[in-house]
C-alpha cells in the first residue's frame, strides 16, 4: 500500500478538486436547464396543467337604419367535456344519454370533435335547454370534467324577414377550418355563415375569452377555476346597416306564401340597401345551434329552393328592362335621339334575313319615337335600334354598365351576371362555331334576351344610373361609404327624356296598373323567357320615384309571374310604403 | 459519575442532519398532491427510519475500526448469500417492479441486500487492499479486490440491477486509485469496459484500441497481461453487438431512451422529459414549496423515490438545488479529509469507499433528473425515500464519524447526551 502521508495528501487534493469540478459542471447542468432554459420549460409546464375553456364572445349586434334590432343575442347555455382519452369521453357520454336525451349518433359526433381537438373542451350540446342544464348541475359531480357555461346564442327577431341577408351563425366545419380565411379559428367556434352574420364575421365575432382549468398528468381535471386569471370575452361592436326593417317586413308580406322571386330597394344616391328579399324565406333562427337535418333535408328539396338567394344568386335574362341599357348607348353615341323613328312601323313583328322576329304586342304598335317604344316596350323598334347601334358597341355599352360584374353589394356568394366579353364576335365564334350565328343574336340582345343573364341586385344598381346623373351606385348593406361610377354621359335632358319615357310606362305603358297617386313612378316592366317554364315567363320591374327626384329604386323579380306588370304593382306597393303615399286604385289592364 | 459523552465529527454529522431535514422536506412535499398517492405518508415513516439510523449510528461510532475489519469477511460472505437467496425469493417493488432486489416475508418488504452489500464490499475491499505492502502494480496483481468486487456485482446485475452493479464499479475503482494503484493501470483495467460501449462504432473503437496500444507500450506491464489485455478490448469489442442482442427489451429501450428522450414522449421518455419540465420550470426560486404543478398533478413520475430532486428543483429552484448540491460536495470533501487523516490504511480506504458509493448515488440520480444519466432507479442519498437506504447512509456516517475520530488532527467535538 502507498500510504505514505505525502501521497495521500496529493491523491487527496486531487480527489477534492475532481469532486468539485464535477459539482461546478452539475451545478452548470442545471443553470442551463432552470435558468437559460427557463422560459421554455415553464411554457412546457404551464401548457401540462392548464386546459383553455373558451369563453364565447357575444356577436356584435346588428341595426337597421332606424336602430331597430335586426340580430342580437339571448342568454344560452352550452355544455362540452374535457377528456384525458376519447375513451373516457365515450364512457362520460353514454352515463350522460342516461340522464340527458343524447342520440348515439351525437355521441359519435362528439368524439369526433374530440378527436380533432383533444385538448379543448369537446361541445356536447351546443345550445343546451334550461331544463337539461338544471338537471346536469345537480349531477355536476358525477362527470369530472363536464363544463357547463353560459354561451350567448343569436337571435333575430325578424327572423323569416331578414334572411335572405342576415344568413345565420353555426359551427365552423373541417372543410371552413381548412381554409386560409379563417387561420385562428378552433373547433367548436360559431361562425357566421351566409350573408351579413359571413360578410362581417371578422367584426362581428369579437374576440373569445378563456377561462384556464388545471388538468392531471392524466387529463381528468383538478381546479375548476383560479389556475390562472382567465381572460374575458370581448362583445362585437355593434353592425349599422341601411336596412329599413318596416320595409323589409313589408316586402316579406307582399311576397308572403305565395310569391317567388325577389326584390331589392336602393337609395340610388349612396347606394344604401333599403330592403332585400328573397322569397321564399327560411327562419334562420332555427338553424341556431346545430341545424336539425330534418329540417336541412326539407329546405334543400324545396322546389322553391329557399336556401337560394333570389337577388343576388338568381340570374335572369333581363327581358325588356335591358331596353334602358340599349337606348341609353344610342342616345351617348348619338345614334338615335329621344323622338327618332324607325324605317319599319310595328306590325307585331319585324322580317330580318330569314327570320320573322315577333313583337310582344302582335297587333303592333305602329310608328313609334324612341321615348313612345320605351313606354310600350316596343320589340320592333328595339330590334332596329339594336341593329343601328351596331353588336360591337351594344356588348361594350351592357359591359360598361356592369353587364359582366358582380354588383358589389357587401353579401358573400353573389353571383357573377352572364354577357358577352368586350370581343363579341370572338364570343360567338367561340360559343356557335364561327359560322353558326349571325346579326340576329343583335335583335336578341337588343332586348334583353339571348345571351345575357342578370341579378336582381344587378338591374336596380343599373336604374341607379337612370335615377341620378348616369352614375351608378354599389349596393351598400351596411358599408357607408358610397362607390359610384359614371357608366353613361347624357345630357340632363336625354335623362329628362328617359326618365319621363319611364314615367309613362307607368301612367300609360306596361305598367299602368301600378300608378301612385300623389308621386310620379317612373320604371320599366320585363317579362322574361326562361327555359324551365315556357309558358310562364319571369316577371321583372326595375323603377324609381318620385321621378323627378328619385329616392329610391326598387327592383323586383316574380319567378313565373308572367307579365312584368304583376311585378310592377309589387314595386309600386314596397315604394308606396317607403314613401309614405296613398296607393291607387288598380285598373287591371294586363292583356 | 461522568456524564455520557459522544464524540462526533460535528461537521459531518451536521451537514448530514441538515441533508436528511432537507430530504424529508422534500418527501413531505412530494406528498402533498392533487392526485391522490401512496407518498402522502411517507414523510413520517422517513423520520421514523432517520431517527433509526441516527440511533444506529451512534452505536456503530461506539465500535472500533478494528471491530469492522475483523467483521468484514463474515459480513461479506453473509452479503453475497443474501444475494445469491435474492435470485430465488427476491420481489420486486415501484419502478423497479422487474428486479428482484427485495427480501420479503409473508409480503412485508424488510429491506435490499444490496444496500448492505455497498458496505460490507467497501469493508472487505479496505481489508484486502490494506493487506498489501504494495500497492498492486500489474494486472495480476489485481486479481483479489478484482474478485471482492466482482461477485457481489455479478450476483446484482443477475436481479438485474444496472444502477447499483454501477454504484459498485465506482467504488472498485475508487478504491484501487485511493490505495495506489497508478492511473495507466486504471486505464487498462477499465479498458474493455469501454471497449464494449464502443464497439458500436467501428472507427471509435479502432481509435480507442490504437491509444490503448500505446497506453500498453510506455506502462510496459508484463508481456503476458499486455497481450491478454488486447485480447480482451477485442473480445469486447466483438461481445458487445451479441450482449446488446441478449438485453432485455425493457434495458434496451431504456438506454436508447436515455440517447433520445422524444423517441418515446408518452411512456419511458416521460419520466425524463417531464422531470426536465419541473426542473426547467422551477426558475431562480422555484414555485414555492409544496406549490410544484408538476409534482402536484402527478406529471413527475416517482417523485418521492428516484425523481425527488426534481421536486426540489421544480419548487425551490436553481437557489434550492445549489444549496443541496453544495451540501452533498462539502459532505463528500469532509469524507476525503477524514479519508486523508486517518491512522491507517483500512480506515482510510473504508472512508473513501463510503464517499464513492455516495458520489456514484448522486452523480447518477441527479444527472437522471436532467437526462444526463440514463434511468437505473438508484436512489439519493438523505433525500429519496427509502428506509433501509436511509439507515445505510447513516451507519456510514456513524462509520465515519469513527474514523475521524480515530484519525489524527481531526476536529472532533464533543458533543454531551
Amino acid at each position: 500500500m502507498s500510504f505514505h502521508p505525502n501521497e495521500v495528501a496529493r491523491r487527496a487534493r486531487l480527489v477534492s478538486a475532481a469532486l468539485a469540478v464535477l459539482f461546478v459542471l452539475l451545478l452548470g447542468a442545471f443553470f442551463r436547464t432552470q435558468i437559460v432554459e427557463n422560459s421554455r420549460y415553464a411554457l412546457q409546464s404551464e401548457e401540462n396543467r392548464l386546459r383553455e375553456v373558451p369563453l364565447p364572445a357575444p356577436r356584435g349586434i346588428i341595426f337597421d337604419r332606424h336602430n331597430e334590432v335586426l340580430a342580437e343575442n339571448v342568454p344560452g347555455y352550452s355544455v362540452s367535456l374535457l377528456s384525458p382519452s376519447a375513451d373516457s369521453l365515450r364512457a362520460s357520454l353514454q352515463r350522460l344519454a342516461a340522464i340527458i336525451p343524447l342520440s348515439s349518433d351525437e355521441i359519435d359526433l362528439s368524439v369526433r370533435r374530440y378527436r380533432r381537438a383533444p385538448y379543448r373542451p369537446t361541445v356536447v350540446l351546443a345550445d343546451a335547454s334550461f331544463d337539461v342544464v338544471s338537471v346536469l348541475e345537480e349531477r355536476r359531480i358525477e362527470f369530472p370534467g363536464l363544463i357547463i357555461q353560459s354561451a350567448p346564442k343569436r337571435y333575430y327577431p325578424n327572423g323569416p324577414a331578414v334572411a335572405s341577408f342576415m344568413g345565420y351563425v353555426g359551427e365552423i366545419t373541417e372543410s371552413e377550418l381548412a381554409t386560409p380565411q379563417y387561420r385562428g379559428y378552433k373547433t367548436g367556434q360559431q361562425v357566421g355563415k351566409g350573408g351579413l352574420e359571413k360578410e362581417y364575421e371578422d367584426s362581428l365575432r369579437g374576440r373569445e375569452g378563456v377561462r384556464f382549468v388545471e388538468v392531471d398528468a392524466r387529463g381528468r381535471v383538478v381546479r375548476e377555476a383560479g389556475a390562472r386569471q382567465d381572460l374575458l370575452p370581448q362583445t362585437g361592436p355593434p353592425l349599422y346597416t341601411n336596412i329599413d326593417l318596416e320595409l323589409q317586413k313589408y316586402i316579406a308580406s307582399l311576397f308572403a306564401d305565395s310569391l317567388q322571386g325577389g326584390a331589392i330597394a336602393l337609395d340610388p344616391r349612396t347606394g344604401g340597401v333599403l330592403a332585400l328579399y328573397s322569397a321564399p324565406s327560411f327562419d334562420p333562427n332555427r338553424f341556431i345551434g346545430g341545424i336539425p337535418q330534418d329540417l336541412w333535408k326539407s329546405l334543400n328539396d324545396d322546389p322553391n329552393h329557399p336556401l337560394y338567394n333570389k337577388v343576388i344568386q338568381g340570374r335572369y335574362p333581363p327581358g325588356s328592362t335591358w331596353k334602358l341599357a340599349t337606348a341609353a348607348i344610342a342616345l351617348e353615341s348619338g345614334i338615335a335621339t329621344l323622338d327618332d323613328r324607325m324605317p319599319e312601323p310595328c306590325t307585331g313583328g319585324f322580317q330580318f334575313g330569314n327570320r320573322y322576329f315577333k313583337c310582344w304586342n302582335h297587333k303592333g304598335h305602329g310608328d313609334l319615337t324612341l321615348a313612345q317604344a320605351i313606354e310600350q316596350s316596343c320589340d320592333v323598334y328595339f330590334y332596329q335600334l339594336g341593329l343601328k347601334v351596331g353588336l360591337t358597341r351594344l356588348v361594350a355599352g351592357g359591359i360598361r354598365f356592369g353587364g359582366r360584374e358582380r354588383s358589389g353589394i357587401d353579401l358573400p356568394d353573389e353571383s357573377r351576371p352572364l354577357f358577352p366579353y368586350a370581343d363579341a364576335e370572338e364570343y360567338y365564334d367561340r360559343k356557335y362555331g364561327k359560322r353558326g350565328w349571325s346579326q340576329a343574336v343583335l335583335l336578341n340582345l337588343a332586348i334583353g334576351q339571348g345571351e345575357n343573364a342578370q341579378t336582381v341586385a344587378n338591374m336596380a344598381r343599373f336604374y341607379t344610373a337612370l335615377a341620378t346623373d348616369g352614375t351608378e351606385s354599389r349596393p351598400e348593406i351596411a358599408r357607408h361609404k358610397p362607390d359610384r361610377t359614371r357608366v353613361f354621359t347624357l345630357s340632363e335632358d336625354q335623362l329628362q327624356g328617359l326618365r319621363a319615357a319611364l314615367a309613362g310606362v307607368v301612367s300609360s305603358g306596361t305598367a299602368r296598373s301600378a300608378q301612385i297617386q300623389g308621386t310620379v313612378l317612373a320604371g320599366k316592366t320585363g317579362s322574361a323567357q326562361n327555359s324551365q317554364d315556357r309558358t310562364r315567363d319571369h316577371a321583372w320591374f326595375v323603377g324609381f320615384a318620385p321621378a323627378d327626384d328619385p329616392k329610391i329604386v326598387v327592383a323586383v323579380l316574380i319567378e313565373f309571374g308572367g307579365h312584368g306588370a304583376r311585378a310592377a304593382r309589387i314595386a309600386s306597393e314596397i315604394i308606396q310604403s317607403y314613401l309614405k303615399v296613398a296607393p291607387t286604385q288598380h285598373i287591371n289592364t294586363e292583356g | 459519575m461522568p456524564s455520557r459523552r459522544v464524540v462526533v465529527d460535528i461537521p459531518l454529522v451536521i451537514t448530514a442532519l441538515l441533508l436528511s431535514a432537507y430530504g424529508i422536506a422534500m418527501v413531505y412535499s412530494a406528498g402533498q398532491t392533487d392526485v391522490p398517492t401512496s407518498a402522502t405518508h411517507a414523510w413520517a415513516s422517513q423520520i421514523r427510519w432517520l431517527i433509526f439510523g441516527i440511533v444506529a449510528a451512534y452505536a456503530v461510532s461506539r465500535a472500533s475500526v478494528r471491530f469492522f475489519e475483523w467483521a468484514a469477511l463474515p459480513t461479506y460472505l453473509m452479503s453475497l448469500a443474501l444475494l445469491a437467496l435474492l435470485l430465488v425469493i427476491g420481489k420486486g417493488a415501484g419502478t423497479a417492479a422487474s428486479h428482484k432486489s427485495w427480501i420479503a416475508i409473508g409480503g412485508v418488504r424488510l429491506g435490499q441486500p444490496s444496500e448492505l452489500a455497498k458496505v460490507t464490499v467497501v469493508l472487505m475491499l479496505a481489508r484486502v487492499l490494506a493487506a498489501r505492502r504494495e500497492p498492486p502494480k500489474s494486472l495480476l496483481d489485481l486479481w483479489q479486490p478484482a474478485l471482492v468486487a466482482f461477485l457481489p456485482w455479478a450476483l446484482i446485475m443477475m436481479q438485474p440491477d444496472l444502477g447499483t452493479g454501477l454504484v459498485f464499479i465506482g467504488i472498485f475503482f475508487a478504491m484501487l486509485y485511493w490505495s495506489g494503484v497508478p492511473f495507466p493501470l486504471l486505464v487498462l483495467v477499465a479498458s474493455p469496459a469501454v471497449s464494449l460501449i464502443l464497439a458500436f462504432n467501428t472507427s471509435l473503437w479502432g481509435a480507442w484500441f490504437l491509444l490503448l496500444l500505446a497506453l500498453v507500450l510506455w506502462y510496459k506491464p508484463f508481456m503476458l497481461e499486455g497481450v491478454g489485455l488486447m485480447l480482451a478490448n477485442v473480445v469486447a469489442g466483438v461481445v458487445a453487438p451479441v450482449l446488446w442482442e441478449r438485453m432485455a427489451p425493457y434495458q434496451r429501450h431504456r438506454l436508447l431512451v436515455f440517447l433520445d428522450p422524444s423517441i418515446d414522449p408518452r411512456r419511458s421518455g416521460w419520466h425524463v422529459i417531464q422531470s426536465q419540465v419541473a426542473i426547467g420550470s422551477g426558475g431562480w426560486l422555484g414555485k414555492g414549496f409544496l406549490m410544484g404543478t408538476q409534482k402536484r398533478l402527478a406529471f413527475l413520475p416517482e417523485q418521492h423515490t428516484d425523481f425527488i430532486f426534481a421536486v426540489l428543483g421544480e419548487e425551490l429552484g436553481f437557489i434550492g438545488v445549489t444549496v443541496a448540491l453544495m451540501l452533498f460536495l462539502f459532505l463528500l470533501l469532509r469524507a476525503v479529509r477524514i479519508a486523508e487523516r486517518s491512522n491507517d490504511s483500512f480506515s482510510s480506504l473504508v472512508a473513501m469507499g463510503l464517499a464513492s458509493s455516495w458520489l456514484v448515488h448522486i452523480i447518477v440520480n441527479v444527472g437522471m433528473t436532467l437526462n444526463l444519466m440514463p434511468i437505473t432507479g438508484i436512489p439519493l442519498p438523505f433525500f429519496s425515500y427509502g428506509g433501509s437506504f436511509m439507515l445505510a447512509c447513516w451507519l456510514a456516517i456513524g462509520l465515519l464519524s469513527r474514523i475521524s475520530r480515530e484519525g489524527r488532527g481531526a476536529r472532533v467535538g464533543e458533543l454531551a447526551i
